[in-house]
């Protein structure tokens, strides 16, 4: 590390490094080494994150080669035979038509009923309280989003299964009982409840952070102009949230065919499949439980290959409205 | 973008309040009712399962018959079903090897990810755009089931905890995230320590690594939660159910009522309502200790300043 290296970096850390190469001439071969030697203890730094990015990120990609085969867990990647397009008439089966349709419907209802909801709530937050109050309030509505899917399907069953409060209260009014854990046509009802009621809290946290950059002298213009609060909240406010709530949209886009994939999975044994049987579930059921493993390996790449698409797509909407979108950092930095 | 966040969040924030209270006409008496009645019952939907969970797990099961199932407070707190639960082998092994693979694969996950988010912070290292770019790029898809299933058959990890480790020890959202807050650091500081002699190990030693304790809190608590929260990967990878960790064990217990065989042979525990949600307190406690010393370190933006980058 030269003297020169140091004082330039604090000016401009990012262009210093291509200014000194290039005052320091020599071959392509010898800046390279010259970085390496400078840099080598980063390199080494970034050694075990990245070898384990590489391992189980990247190369079990590969495996999607059995989509094209007729995959024998005994045989192996290697001694399968190899059969073309053939697992890919799964496409019109109808198991999987249903599991599609299903994960379509659970996306559409999720995106539209609770997404809306922690923006609501933190508005609702940042309205009044004061500071003390709110930290307290937000601690408590983040708390569900580090239980385990395990525990808030239990928690549920112990509310609204057979035995719980629900169903005690009908019984004591002499009314019918409901199953509210193990009836097809609640399902879609109940998990969407459990997703508010794990997931709502957690989700204020960045549309709070949007909501403090807000400039006040803003609302402060707006009140001398007798603007009402409401005017208010839907002139500054949710314009303020905007790029945000863009940017949250085109994640939950880009991951629209996963649908709680955990919570599903857990819930299923106690309304079947046909309510409940999504994607996810059904590479897991058709291709490791039943061993169909070419053809579920096809679903399983074909749903990467669209939620690929899916981001992709949505942010070039994004940019097309002029919002920043999810690749801003990657060209500033 | 990350500077912002980290001030609006702290000091600014508490001397802008008045000013928005002045600058803003007075709600109506109505709509301070309002939206107090609501952040109420917000609040009460979260705490009474958690309190009537607590509440059954203690009470007599002739309690839990007459109240339907749902007690708020127990008449007669008895550690009964804890008692039972611990009397026989399968809890107690459950938790012990979820708290394994909880301690040793967050310190392995911090130590990954930690490092990788170090070696990035400095735009202009040799290779820096694409070991960058491996990561973001990690960001967009996941391999899918049947690929990670594969993977771990493959390097034989198939019925070992390894397989709850290594595949999700390094979590790219994470790295990102601690890539921002040590870039965020004065680079006056680390040069300081580079002139007075220190290498760069020291310089993450003695300079990073004690500025970025919020960091390390928040991401540590995210990997520990992930891994005693999982479940699916244990029920793919692990096929001896002795191995199983709490939460299949919990699975088992609670959502199917069905009784495990116990390795100490005192006979299996009835899955009755206090059983059932004694396990779920066993099984909630650790997050419930850990989380209020982590969820101050929420508020002071070490998220929300990454987000964007």
């Amino acid at each position: 590390m030269t003297a020169t290296s140091h004082s330039a970096r604090k000016v401009a850390p990012a262009a210093l490094h291509v200014e000194t190469s290039a005052q320091r001439g020599g071959t392509f071969r010898q800046r390279l080494v010259q970085r390496a030697k400078r840099d080598r203890i980063l390199l080494v730094l970034a050694v075990p994150g990245i070898l384990l990015l590489l391992l189980f990120r990247y190369v079990p990609l590969l495996g999607n080669v059995i989509a094209f085969q007729d995959f024998q867990p005994f045989l192996g990647i290697f001694q399968s035979s190899w059969v073309g397009l053939q697992n890919f008439s799964i496409l019109g089966d109808a198991e999987f038509l249903n599991a599609l349709k299903n994960t379509v419907i659970i996306t559409l209802i999720q995106v539209v009923l609770v997404f809306p909801l922690p923006i609501v709530v933190a508005i609702l937050l940042n309205g009044m309280l004061s500071e003390r109050i709110k930290r307290i309030v937000q601690s408590i509505l983040y708390m569900p989003h580090f239980l385990s899917w395990v525990m808030v399907v239990a928690i549920t069953q112990q509310f609204l299964g057979g035995t719980g409060i629900v169903n005690s209260g009908l019984r004591g009014a002499g009314m019918q009982t409901i199953d509210l854990v193990g009836n097809q046509h609640w399902f879609l009802t109940l998990i969407t409840s459990q997703v508010i009621w794990k997931d709502t809290g957690w989700a204020t946290i960045l549309f709070l952070a949007a909501l403090s950059r807000i400039d006040i002298g803003l609302y402060e213009a707006a009140s001398v102009d007798g603007a009402s609060r409401w005017r208010q909240t839907w002139h500054i406010t949710l314009p303020g949230l905007r790029s945000i709530i863009i940017l949250l949209l085109i994640l939950r886009l880009g991951d629209a065919l996963n649908v709680g994939f955990e919570q599903i999975l857990l819930q299923q044994p106690a309304v079947g499949l046909h309510a409940s049987e999504v994607l996810d579930t059904y590479v897991y059921n058709s291709g490791i439980i039943g061993g169909n493993w070419g053809p579920a390996a096809v679903v399983g790449l074909l749903k990467g290959v669209v939620g690929v698409i899916l981001v992709i797509g949505a942010n070039s909407i994004a940019h097309a409205f002029g919002e920043p979108g999810l690749y801003e950092g990657r060209s500033a930095r | 973008m990350t500077t912002l966040t980290r001030s609006a969040a702290s000091t600014p924030r508490k001397s802008r309040r008045p000013l928005l209270q002045a600058g803003m006409p007075p709600e109506s008496l109505l709509m301070r009712v309002v939206k107090t009645v609501v952040l109420v019952l917000l609040c009460a939907l979260v705490i009474v399962p958690f309190v009537s969970v607590v509440a059954t797990s203690l009470a007599d099961q002739q309690q839990i018959t007459q109240a339907g199932g749902f007690v708020l407070w127990p008449t007669h707190p008895s550690l009964l079903a804890y008692k039972s639960l611990f009397a026989g082998g399968v809890v107690t092994r459950a938790l012990v090897i979820s708290l394994l693979i909880t301690l040793v694969g967050t310190a392995i996950s911090l130590v990954a990810t930690g490092t990788l988010a170090y070696a990035l912070s400095r735009p202009g290292s040799l290779g820096h755009k694409p070991l960058l770019l491996t990561v973001l790029t990690t960001l967009l898809f996941a391999p899918g089931i049947i690929p990670n299933y594969l993977i771990v058959q493959q390097l034989g990890l198939l019925n070992n905890y390894w397989s709850l480790i290594l595949p999700v020890a390094v979590n790219g959202f994470n790295v990102i995230v601690m890539r921002a807050f040590f870039m965020d650091i004065p680079h006056e500081l680390t040069e300081a320590a580079r002139i007075d002699g220190a290498g760069e190990l020291a310089v993450l030693r003695h300079v990073v690594l004690p500025l970025s304790k919020a960091v390390i809190a928040v991401i540590g608590l995210f990997y520990a939660v992930a891994y005693w929260n999982a479940f699916f990967n244990a029920l793919l990878y692990l096929n001896d159910n002795a191995k199983w960790p709490l939460q299949l064990v919990v699975r088992t217990y609670v959502i199917q009522s069905v009784t495990l065989s116990d390795p100490l042979n005192s006979g299996p525990v009835p899955p009755t309502d206090a059983v059932q949600t004694a396990i779920l307190v066993i099984s909630i406690i650790p997050i419930l200790l850990v989380y209020p010393f982590l969820q101050r370190h929420f508020a002071k933006g070490v998220l929300t300043g990454a987000v964007k980058n």
